[in-house]
C-alpha cells in the first residue's frame, strides 16, 4: 500500500498486539501467564473503572449506583424473560459488531456498520416480499442473501474507494449510512409504502409464516445463531487462515505485506464486503424476525454500539460474542431503569460512551501489568536516556 | 409566497438556506481545521456540537442572555476538546477511536441533562434585516442574515491569518507536520495538540450553540443531523485552508437547503432522497479530491485520517 499511504501508521491501535514486556528468565512461566489473560483483566478492570465513573455520575442524579446496578442487572440477566430480551438484542450487535472488527484486522476503521444494516434490511424486505408465496425456506434463504449481498456491496464500495481512490473509509463509512438511512426513508415513503401504515411509513409485512422463528426451547429468533456463526466464521478466517494471516500482515505493516506480494488492495476490499455482509444480514434479521417489515426502527443504534462491541471485544471477533451479550443486557435493562429510577434511554448512551473512552485508554496499559520487567524496561529507558544525553 | 418570485424561489430559498444551515458548519470546520494542522483529528465534534447546543439553549433560558449561551457552550466545547486532547496523549490510544466515544458519550450526555429543557423557551440570538430595500417578503427573509454567521466570515480569514502568520500558528503547524522537530525545538507536541483541540472544541461548540439558539432554535434531541462528522471530511475537502473551509461550508449548507426549498414551491418527490444530498456530494467530493497514489501537499503529514 505504499502508493496508498506513503506514511505507514499504526494499525489504528486497536488490535495493538504491540510486543508487550520481554520475557525475563525464571518468571517466564508466570509472565507468560500473565500475558495470556491479560487483554481479560485489563477489559475487567476497564469495566469495573466505568462502572465507577457512571456510579459517580448517577450519584450526582441523588440515585443510589448500587440500586441502580442491581436493578440493571435484574433487566438484563435476571428473569428468563429479560434473558431472553438480552439474547435478542445481542444478535444484531454480534452482526455489526463484525462491520468494525474484520476491517480493523487490517487497520481499517470501519464505522457505517448502521448503514449496511439498514441497506440489508430494506433489500431483505423486498425480496421477502416479492416472493411472499415461495414458501417460508426459500423466502428466508432468499432474504438473507439478499440482505448479505447488499450489505456487502455497501461496505464493499467503502473499502473499493479506500484501497483504489484513497478515501479516507471511516468518514466515507459515516457518511454512507446518512445516505443509506435517507435512501430508506425515500423508499418507504414512496414506491415501497404500505397505504395502511399512517404513522410510521413502513413496507408491507413480510407475511407472518414468512417470519424468522425461534429456536426450540428458547425464546429466542434464530438471528442469534446467525450472529454466533458469523463470529466464529470470523475468527476461524481471521486467526487461524492465510486469508487471515495476510490481514493481519497489512493491518501490522502495509508496506511490509506488499513487499511480500501480498493483494493488499483485494484483501481490502473483500474483507470490507464481509464486514458489510455481516451487518447487512443483522438488517435481515431485525426485518425478518422482530419487525417483520422495513421502517425506521432498523436506524435504532446497533450500528453504532457494534462498534463499541468491537473495541471492547478488542476486535476479535470470538470476543465480540460475550461482550455482545453484556453490551444487549445494558441495552435490555434500559427499560426497566426508566420504569424504576425515571432514568431517561439516554443514560445507556452515557453508560456506553464513558465504557468506550475507558476501554480506549486501557489500550495503553497492555504491557504494563507484568510489575517485573516493566521495572526492567524502566531502568533500562533510563539507561538509553542516560546515553543519549551523554 | 413562492408564486410573487417564480422560478426564482428556488435559488433564493437556497441562498437563505445556505447561509443558515451552513452557520454551524463554518465553526465545527473551522475548530476542527485548527485542531487537524496540529496533527490530530477529532471526530467527537458531533458530541461537542450536541452538548453546545444543549448547554447554550440551557444558559440562554436560565439567564436570559442567548449570548451568554454562546459562550457557555464555547466553554463545553473547550473541557471535551480537553478530555479528547488528554486521552489522545497516552501512548496507543487512537485519536479517531477516542471520537467516535467522545461522540456516544457527548450526545447521551446532552441528551440526559437536556430532558427538561424540551419543553420551556429560550431567549434567541438576534439577526440583522439586510432586506429591508425589498419588498418581497421572502428576499427579507432571506437576507435576515443572523450574526453568528457573520462572526463565522469574519473568523475564517483572521483564523487563517492566525495559522500563518503568527508565532503560534507556526508552532501548531510544526506540531502537525512533523512532531519530532517539534520536540526537537522544545515544545510539547501533546500540549500543543491538546490546546489545538480545546480551540477546536471552543468554535464547535458555539456552532452547536447555533442550532440551538437560532435555527432550528429549539432543543431537541434531533437537533443536528451528522453537521460534526460532515465538518471533518470538509476540512478534507477544503485542504485544511480556513478560508476555503468557508467556502465549503456555504456549499453544503447550499446543498442541504435544496430539498426544502424545492418542496416550498411544490416539487415534493424525492424530498427524502435530497435529504442525503450534502451526504453524497461530501463523499462524491472526497472520491475526487483523494488519490491513491498521492497525499495532497496541504495535508499536515502527522494526521492520521487521511493517510
Amino acid at each position: 500500500m505504499s502508493q496508498v499511504s506513503p506514511v505507514p501508521t499504526s494499525p489504528a491501535g486497536a488490535s495493538g498486539e504491540a510486543p508487550s514486556a520481554r520475557p525475563v528468565k525464571g518468571r517466564a512461566a508466570r509472565t507468560s501467564m500473565l500475558k495470556r489473560f491479560e487483554p481479560l483483566i485489563i477489559s475487567l478492570a476497564a469495566i469495573c473503572v466505568t462502572l465507577l465513573l457512571f456510579g459517580v455520575f448517577l450519584a450526582f442524579d441523588r440515585l443510589n449506583p448500587l440500586e441502580v446496578y442491581e436493578v440493571m442487572f435484574r433487566g438484563a440477566f435476571g428473569t428468563s424473560f429479560s434473558f431472553q430480551n438480552t439474547l435478542q438484542r445481542s444478535a444484531p450487535l454480534m452482526l455489526t459488531a463484525l462491520c468494525t472488527a474484520l476491517p480493523m484486522q487490517l487497520g481499517l476503521l470501519v464505522i457505517g456498520g448502521e448503514g449496511a444494516l439498514v441497506v440489508g434490511g430494506v433489500s431483505a424486505a423486498v425480496v421477502g416480499l416479492a416472493m411472499k408465496d415461495a414458501g417460508p425456506y426459500a423466502v428466508l434463504s432468499a432474504m438473507l442473501f439478499a440482505g448479505a449481498l447488499s450489505g456487502g456491496l455497501w461496505i464493499g464500495l467503502v473499502g473499493t474507494l479506500r484501497a483504489y481512490r484513497g478515501v479516507n473509509e471511516t468518514i466515507s463509512s459515516l457518511l454512507m449510512s446518512y445516505i443509506a438511512i435517507a435512501l430508506m426513508n425515500h423508499l418507504v415513503e414512496g414506491a415501497l409504502r404500505d397505504p395502511e401504515s399512517l404513522n410510521k411509513p413502513a413496507t408491507r409485512h413480510i407475511g407472518e409464516a414468512n417470519m424468522l422463528g425461534p429456536i426450540p426451547d428458547l425464546d429466542v429468533h434464530w438471528g442469534l445463531v446467525y450472529g454466533l456463526l458469523a463470529c466464529l466464521v470470523g475468527f476461524v478466517l481471521m486467526k487461524r487462515t492465510t486469508f487471515g494471516f495476510a490481514a493481519a500482515m497489512t493491518g501490522g505493516n502495509t508496506r511490509a505485506a506488499l513487499l511480500s506480494g501480498l493483494p493488499v488492495r483485494k484483501l481490502m476490499v473483500l474483507t470490507c464486503f464481509l464486514a458489510g455482509a455481516a451487518a447487512g444480514t443483522a438488517g435481515m434479521v431485525e426485518v425478518a424476525a422482530v419487525h417483520g417489515r422495513a421502517n425506521a426502527s432498523l436506524a435504532s443504534g446497533y450500528g453504532y454500539t457494534g462498534i463499541l462491541v468491537a473495541f471492547v471485544a478488542r476486535q476479535n471477533p470470538l470476543g465480540v460474542i460475550p461482550v455482545a451479550l453484556l453490551l444487549g443486557g445494558i441495552g435490555a435493562s434500559g427499560g426497566l431503569l426508566q420504569r424504576t429510577f425515571n432514568l431517561p434511554d439516554a443514560s445507556v448512551n452515557v453508560l456506553q460512551g464513558i465504557l468506550f473512552m475507558v476501554i480506549l485508554v486501557s489500550e495503553t496499559l497492555y504491557g504494563k501489568l507484568d510489575l517485573w520487567s516493566f521495572a526492567r524496561s524502566a531502568t533500562a529507558r533510563k539507561s538509553v536516556r542516560a546515553g543519549a544525553a551523554a | 409566497m413562492s408564486a410573487e418570485l417564480g422560478s426564482w424561489g428556488v435559488p433564493v430559498a437556497v441562498l437563505a438556506g445556505a447561509i443558515r444551515v451552513s452557520t454551524p458548519f463554518i465553526f465545527v470546520s473551522l475548530g476542527e481545521c485548527i485542531t487537524e494542522r496540529s496533527g490530530r483529528v477529532n471526530l467527537g465534534l458531533e458530541g461537542t456540537l450536541v452538548m453546545g447546543a444543549m448547554v447554550g439553549y440551557g444558559c440562554s433560558y436560565l439567564s436570559g442572555s442567548p449570548w451568554l449561551g454562546v459562550l457557555a457552550a464555547g466553554l463545553v466545547g473547550v473541557l471535551l476538546g480537553a478530555v479528547h486532547g488528554f486521552l489522545c496523549g497516552r501512548p496507543r490510544v487512537n485519536d479517531i477511536a477516542v471520537g467516535i466515544g467522545l461522540m456516544l458519550f457527548g450526545c447521551g450526555l446532552a441528551f440526559f441533562l437536556g430532558k427538561p429543557l424540551i419543553q420551556p423557551s429560550a431567549a434567541r440570538l438576534p439577526a440583522i434585516p439586510f432586506g429591508f430595500w425589498s419588498h418581497s417578503p421572502q428576499i427579507e427573509d432571506a437576507l435576515r442574515v443572523n450574526v453568528l454567521f457573520l462572526l463565522g466570515v469574519v473568523l475564517a480569514p483572521l483564523v487563517s491569518f492566525a495559522l500563518k502568520r503568527t508565532r503560534w500558528g507556526l508552532i501548531v503547524r510544526t506540531v502537525g507536520e512533523s512532531a519530532e522537530a517539534a520536540r526537537a525545538m522544545g515544545y510539547d507536541v501533546n500540549r500543543v495538540r491538546t490546546l489545538a483541540t480545546m480551540a477546536g472544541g471552543f468554535l464547535a461548540g458555539i456552532g452547536g450553540s447555533f442550532l440551538s439558539l437560532f435555527y432550528p432554535g429549539s432543543w431537541n434531541e434531533g437537533l443536528s443531523s451528522g453537521q460534526g462528522l460532515m465538518a471533518v471530511a470538509l476540512v478534507i475537502f477544503a485542504r485544511w485552508d480556513p478560508v476555503r473551509c468557508l467556502y465549503a461550508s456555504l456549499l453544503f449548507g447550499g446543498a442541504s437547503a435544496l430539498g426544502p426549498a424545492l418542496q416550498a414551491v411544490g416539487v415534493t418527490k424525492g424530498y427524502y432522497l435530497f435529504n442525503a444530498a450534502p451526504y453524497a456530494l461530501t463523499l462524491l467530493i472526497m472520491v475526487l479530491s483523494s488519490s491513491a497514489t498521492r497525499t495532497s501537499a496541504d495535508q499536515p503529514a502527522e494526521l492520521t485520517v487521511a493517510r
